[in-house]
């Protein structure tokens, strides 16, 4: 089944940490537009499973096709590959010795893809959008968790990438500053760009995605719609995990 | 004969405080001279270990920068500092050179750990964030990692060069006249067994201190350019 859309091809993806398998074959394509969800109980794979999309983990076996390059060759340059793949952390890891701008030019800058007054241009702009423009001049740790989490965002979104990932991006905010790093993932989304969020926020999932992946004990249990899932889920252990969620 | 009296016989006759003067140039070139080359040999150990960490085609250089730390923590300062006077550099006549050169490859063994070590301290989150943006493993190391390891190794290197300092007392081993080896000149010169002793053991005093104070500035400023 030959699909041009695709834009990632996981092939029997497996991944060991010392003598634990945490990922135990995982196939799937993840189409140009698609808004994928990634659920499951702590320790199923999820995190993992995102991580080994832009290799920050090496697999131990399979493959990762992104745009038809196959990742987990040596003969690939993983750098320019990265550059198209955006990377959202649960931790934010914003660069806490650069001011805001500087953590959302430095990249763009550095490998040359703006010169810095186009990536000033760029950073003002997409910063004017999640309404952080303001603190441009400010460090890190002078926002709150939430605005710094939109800023991740950005600094992400300033590569131009053809795909975002987000790993947990609402877990370590407080309850309160979580719509406002939602809000600015539905308006990501509902502009067409392609997404894979490893997430606990069902509502989220449920309202702005157009697949889910359950992810359990290392494999994908079950996948479709969420309104499948959510609402006609098959498999006892996605019944159970729902149960305790929703 | 009183106190100052012979105060002024030991250190004025003949202008013997020059003694000590030249001395502590001699100390203190020889302490900067080390510092920067443990330094320089510390990042490029602590950098190299680093890169090597995970890659197997690395394993010999890895091996390599482990015996380096190895045989050079191994072995005390003194004897290190004969080796290279009697063996390695036997035809010098000039000991300053082979000491800066000694105390150097010394403190970098010491440097490299202190560095690694800051490395490590930076949240690996970090690393992470400057890889998935698509910059190579170096790019991020100058760009975003070694600017936030400084902060925590520059105390620890304040400390080695302190410590660099008090142990470059040992070069009047190898015919090198430092303040120490001065101020043993002016006993054995004079006949006064105490005063130029003490006077020497000020003299580090007052350094280590001011070494501190210039640290403590120094740290602030770091500090400040963080935005806290």
């Amino acid at each position: 089944m030959e699909n041009n859309n695709v834009m990632i091809s996981v092939k029997d993806l497996k991944k060991d940490f010392e003598n634990v398998q945490v990922l135990k074959g995982i196939d799937i394509d993840i189409n140009k537009g698609d808004v994928v969800c990634v659920i499951g109980a702590s320790g199923s794979g999820k995190s993992t499973f995102l991580r080994c999309l832009n290799m920050l983990e090496v697999p131990t076996g399979g493959s990762i096709f992104f745009e038809g390059a196959d990742l987990t060759s040596d003969k690939v340059d993983l750098n320019l590959h990265r550059q198209k793949m955006g990377m959202v952390f649960q931790q934010f890891n914003l660069f806490p010795h650069m001011t805001i701008l500087d953590n959302l030019t430095c990249a763009p800058v550095m490998l040359k893809k703006l010169t810095k007054t186009e990536a000033e241009a760029k950073a003002m702009d997409l910063l004017e959008r999640v309404g952080l423009a303001d603190r441009a001049k400010d460090y890190p740790n002078q926002l709150s968790g939430g605005q710094k989490q939109r800023v991740a965002i950005v600094r992400a979104l300033c590569m131009d990438p053809e795909v975002m990932l987000f790993d947990e991006p609402t877990s370590a905010l407080d309850p309160e500053m979580v719509g406002e790093v939602l809000d600015v993932m539905k308006t990501l989304a509902q502009k067409g760009m392609t997404m894979v969020v490893v997430t606990h926020e069902m509502g989220f999932a449920r309202e702005v995605s157009n697949r889910v992946l359950f992810l359990d004990d290392g494999v994908i249990a079950e996948e479709g719609t969420p309104e499948e899932v959510f609402g006609n889920p098959k498999c006892e252990r996605l019944q159970s995990f729902l149960a305790k969620v929703l | 004969m009183n106190w100052f009296d012979k105060l002024s016989e030991t250190f004025l006759t003949d202008d013997r405080y020059m003694w000590l003067v030249d001395g502590l140039v001699v100390t203190m070139k020889i302490t900067l001279g080390a510092l920067v080359i443990g330094v320089l040999i510390g990042t490029l150990i602590a950098i190299t270990k680093y890169f090597c960490e995970g890659n197997k085609k690395l394993r010999f250089l890895n091996w390599l920068c482990d015996l380096y730390t190895t045989v050079i923590r191994g072995i005390p300062m003194t004897v290190l500092l004969l080796v290279f006077f009697f063996a390695i550099f036997a035809s010098a006549r000039d000991g300053t050179p082979v000491a800066v050169v000694a105390f150097g490859i010394n403190s970098g063994a010491y440097m490299a750990e202190l560095i690694r070590s800051g490395i490590n301290a930076v949240d690996k989150g970090q690393m992470e964030a400057a890889r998935s943006l698509g910059l190579s493993k170096g790019q991020a190391m100058v760009k975003i990692i070694l600017p936030q390891a400084i902060k925590y190794i520059l105390p620890a290197i304040g400390n080695e060069c302190i410590a660099l300092l008090k142990e470059t007392s040992v070069a009047g081993y190898v015919a090198v006249v430092d303040v120490t080896k001065a101020a043993t000149n002016i006993r054995n010169k004079t006949g006064d067994a105490i005063n130029p002793i003490i006077l020497l053991a000020l003299v580090y005093l007052v350094i280590v201190v001011v070494m501190t104070r210039l640290l403590a500035i120094l740290e602030r400023r770091l500090g400040k350019s963080d935005g806290k």
